[in-house]
């Protein structure tokens, strides 16, 4: 049950609840008390918005930043993952297997503001290693949404 | 000079709903409820598949049943989600959509003044093509308070010594009514009895919100009795790639097969091996799709509850048929005016036979959005001519 107001609420959040008690044939309150639930248990972690940023008219620079870190004996890659996560500036902190070992996405106002992060914070902690900068030419695709206008319907009533 | 048009295609009357989308199709903020097809682009990796053979070049004919390799696969779908064996050379053909295999199933089977049943409200070809194949459309009126289900006894009333040949559509196009496995065993009896043949188009299979469908070729002494229609419009979304098949007794396959050899070649080749993909690897697409109609079915019926339009749940298909006798109009009526006045496009239930008067058929092939947005002008509409009435 859980899976299936899941995978709903995750493409819209925002959906109605009697809706989605109706489309699920479920009752509301008890999907209600569920996401309750799964607020209180970190299952649900938040409910964002995806903004086309470009469209919006604002600037703004999202690298994604491989990091080569040395993992510190006891907890492993945790600890200095979480010395980079808790800067607010940072997006998203993955450990990665490859090349690399962390995958740091962070959005920033300018070229300047990030390459400053990079340097003045991240590269000057002393666990890390390197650093290899990608910036973010363009978004096609994001959390699973094409970033173009929507298309129109060109069916046609035939039978 | 002499008329150049044969009697029998001017007594064929064109089909009544493409007058609604001309309209439709001239009006800004126009929604329709209207059409008969998925909403969900073909997934991507059936239309990669697709790419891919363009890209190496397969742009010759296949051999006219079909890519062998897609009729194993089908048989081997057929088989996994409907238990249904058939063989894949002798007893399968790969058309160009179910429509085509409707066609080219009558004309192998029918000779002039063979009785043809058919059940309505249905799908608009049955009756051309079994004229056009000489045929006698013989209609069976199905009724709203059977779910527009073929009863036995509808059928053996409908049945006389010229009888040969029964057209099953279910689920159904336009009602959503689906025949469970003992509507299927009562009529099976029947059918036996009378020695009838079964034109079964079961295109909207995999679109059933109760239990999984029952093909009638899987019940005892049917499959030889039956030509199965199918395809992959519906299922996997892919109404324009124009691709279905027939399934049946050789003897019959080996004739349609004559027919569409001569009038068709064979499947566009593109579609063949794009339907390969879907039959190996599509069974999670669909399931994704069904349970997002299934969503979307429950919604629409708790609109029509809420407004107190009467509606008998629909369990397959993505249509639903709600009664609109209470305001006294045609259903045709009813559609111009609401389209007209709320801008919103319906199928009046005439159009898919005379029983479908004072019905609608609404499709929820649409997002929750359009569909939300569609009912709220409906229920306006609805509540406007309650008062007018009052």
């Amino acid at each position: 049950m859980r899976e299936k107001i899941l995978s709903y609420i995750e493409k819209n959040s925002r959906v109605d609840l009697a809706d989605l008690a109706v489309m699920l044939d479920m009752d509301e309150t008890v999907i209600m008390n569920e996401l309750e639930a799964m607020e209180h248990e970190g299952i649900i972690c938040g409910y964002h918005t995806l903004i086309n940023w470009d469209k919006a008219g604002v600037e703004k620079v999202t690298a994604l930043i491989e990091v080569r870190v040395t993992p510190q004996r006891g907890m492993g890659f945790d600890k200095v993952a979480e010395r980079i996560y808790n800067y607010p500036e940072v997006n998203s902190v993955y450990l990665i297997s490859g090349g690399f070992d962390l995958m740091v996405t962070l959005e920033g106002k300018t070229l300047r503001e990030i390459s400053q992060f990079v340097s003045d914070k991240l590269s000057a902690l002393d666990q890390v290693l390197s650093t290899k900068t990608n910036f973010i030419l363009k978004k096609y695709k994001d959390h699973g949404t094409v970033m173009a206008a929507p298309t129109k319907d060109e069916r046609i009533m035939m039978a | 000079m002499r008329d150049p048009l044969s009697k029998t295609i001017t007594t064929i009357k064109p089909s009544g709903i493409r007058k609604f989308f001309d309209i439709v199709s001239e009006m800004d903020d126009a929604i329709s409820l209207g059409v008969g097809e998925p909403d969900f682009d073909t997934p991507w990796h059936i239309r990669d598949e697709g790419i891919y053979s363009l890209e190496k070049g397969r742009t010759f004919y296949t051999s006219n049943a079909g890519l062998k390799e897609l009729r194993v696969e089908i048989a081997n779908y057929l088989d996994r989600r409907f238990g249904l064996n058939y063989h894949p050379e002798q007893e399968m053909l790969i058309t160009v959509g179910g429509s085509e295999a409707i066609d080219i199933a009558m004309r192998a089977m029918l000779d002039p003044g063979d009785e043809v049943l058919i059940p309505q409200p249905s799908y608009v070809s049955y009756v051309p093509c079994a004229v056009l194949a000489n045929g006698v459309p013989v209609i069976i009126e199905l009724k709203a308070e059977n779910e527009f289900r073929l009863t036995a006894e509808e059928l053996e009333a409908a049945i006389t010594p010229k009888t040969k040949l029964l057209v099953l559509p279910f689920p159904n196009n336009p009602t959503g009514s689906v025949m469970e496995r003992k509507d299927l065993e009562a009529i099976a009896k029947v059918i036996e009895k009378y020695d009838l043949y079964v034109l079964s188009d079961e295109i909207y299979a995999e679109l059933t919100y109760l239990e999984k469908h029952v093909s009638i070729a899987s019940l005892p002494g049917m499959k030889e009795r039956t030509i199965l229609i199918s395809g992959f419009s519906k299922s996997h979304a892919m109404t324009g790639w124009r691709l279905g098949y027939a399934c049946g007794p050789a003897v019959i396959i080996k004739q349609m097969l004559k027919i569409h050899q001569f009038a068709i070649m064979c499947a566009p080749t593109t579609s063949q091996y794009a339907a390969v993909e879907a039959m190996k690897n599509g069974d999670a697409d669909v399931a994704m799709m069904r349970e997002e109609y299934n969503g979307r079915r429950r919604y629409l019926m708790k609109r029509f509850k809420d407004m107190g339009l009467e509606c008998f749940e629909p369990f397959g298909a993505f249509y639903a048929f709600p009664c609109i006798k209470e305001f006294g109009m045609t259903s045709d009526e009813f559609a111009t005016r609401l389209l007209n006045a709320k801008k919103v496009a319906v199928v009046p239930g005439a159009a898919f036979g005379d029983c479908g008067e004072g019905f609608l058929r609404i499709s929820y092939a649409y997002s929750l959005d359009d569909l939300k947005e569609a009912l709220d002008r409906v229920e306006e509409f609805i509540t406007e001519l309650r008062a007018e009435q009052s």
